[in-house]
């Protein structure tokens, strides 16, 4: 009584009144999951060759009193890099009357381009850029430039890292202060 | 002539060979890649167009971002020269199982002074809670004795092998004095070739380096 006719009218054509269930084939189209597979495989190959970390060679010269190199006023360029990526330039020699003319600052994006005119225009022998770093200046700003010099192809020997001054310090606080960095 | 009947094939071709190579090679790629060690000291490096590899087996100098100054040394035969020669050089006193407890630690930064107490300490302190070594101070700059000893050990072999190994890393917010101290240290110890550990980046499209090796190139070819 409470079984319920599922077959319904067909049933009397087939005769016997079993059902036979539609045979399924098990098989699956695996092709999306081979794609998957391979992707994930590509993904991989790629991710694991990309986060090596590089070594950046460094030589340092020796202190030796005895053997300073002279640089000529018209190829040195000396970069200061002070507090909050500040970085500061001047040409020559500083002055002490002409001080606010001469000592500018700059930051890391625009550095390149002054790195680059000043290649420019001297010639090769007397290009020397001299690097200072304030004590406030980051691990980060020291490899930034090191790194600036090799992207704007400055042969090595035309540029070298020295002890600031204690002027230089003063001047980089004073225009820290005139700027509002701190 | 009767023609001949070519048995129409089905084009499908069955997919579990493939899917099966292709989860042996995912399988493999993840098993592989050499999971990094979870960072001990956490260190956000700088970024250069350098693209040299770094050595796996060096010897590192690492600055993390609080001025703290930690030293490692990759390879094991090395590392029980340098701490023989310490103990000799720098008069620690320490016994043979204390010398051999002290080569199963990753990371170097105790000052010379606490080096016994803490291999004898029950429960020893992990690198993080390390006071550093040494190196702020100019007059009691205790990285030169390491250095000191490595070069040391290093003394009979040629030069650039040292430097090879001698790495220097330190997180971006590091202030310039404190590698200053660590590049005192090395030229305290005539070292002045050294390496730094980077990220690498690429040289940027236009500048003059680029050119540079755009025009290397074609005149090669």
């Amino acid at each position: 009584m409470a079984e319920m006719d599922t077959s319904s009218k067909d049933s009397g054509k087939k005769g016997t009144g079993v059902k036979k269930g539609k045979k399924l084939s098990t098989r699956v189209d695996l092709t999306p999951m081979v794609d998957l597979g391979f992707l994930l495989v590509t993904f991989f190959v790629f991710t694991t060759t990309m986060s090596e970390s590089k070594a950046m060679n460094m030589n340092e010269p020796k202190d030796d009193p005895g053997k300073e190199i002279k640089v000529k006023n018209s190829g040195a360029m000396t970069i200061l890099l002070g507090k909050e990526n500040q970085v500061y330039y001047y040409y020559g020699q500083l002055d002490p009357e002409k001080l606010s003319e001469q000592f500018k600052s700059t930051n890391f994006k625009d550095i390149r381009e002054l790195i680059v005119e000043k290649k420019k225009e001297t010639p090769i022998d007397d290009l020397m850029y001299i690097i200072k770093s304030d004590k406030n200046s980051t691990f980060k700003n020291a490899i930034d430039i090191l790194d600036e010099m090799s992207i704007c192809a400055v042969p090595p020997g035309h540029y070298a890292e020295v002890e600031i001054t204690p002027s230089e310090a003063d001047m980089i606080h004073q225009t820290e202060i005139a700027n509002g960095i701190n | 002539m009767p023609r001949v009947k070519v048995p129409r094939k089905s084009t499908v071709v069955d997919m579990t060979a493939m899917c099966d190579v292709a989860f042996l090679l995912l399988t493999f790629f993840i098993l592989a890649t050499k999971q990094k060690p979870p960072e001990v000291l956490a260190v956000q490096t700088p970024s250069s167009i350098s693209s040299k590899a770094a050595p796996d087996k060096s010897i590192m100098i690492t600055m993390i971002a609080d001025g703290r100054v930690f030293l490692s040394i990759g390879e094991d035969s090395v590392k029980a020269a340098v701490l023989r020669d310490l103990n000799a050089t720098q008069g620690l006193n320490l016994s043979p199982t204390e010398l051999a407890r002290w080569r199963h630690q990753e990371f170097f930064g105790l000052p010379f002074n606490q080096v016994k107490s803490f291999l004898n300490m029950a429960d020893p302190m992990p690198p993080s809670r390390m006071p550093g070594i040494p190196v702020k101070d100019s007059t009691n700059n205790e990285l030169v004795g390491w250095m000191r000893s490595i070069s040391n050990v290093f003394a009979g072999t040629d030069q650039s092998v040292l430097q090879q190994k001698l790495l220097v890393k330190g997180d971006n917010s590091v202030l310039y004095p404190l590698f200053k101290e660590v590049k005192r240290a090395f030229k305290a110890n005539d070292i002045y070739k050294f390496r730094i550990v980077t990220n690498s980046e690429n040289v940027p499209v236009g500048s003059e380096l680029y050119n540079e090796n755009i025009a290397s190139s074609t005149q090669k070819k």
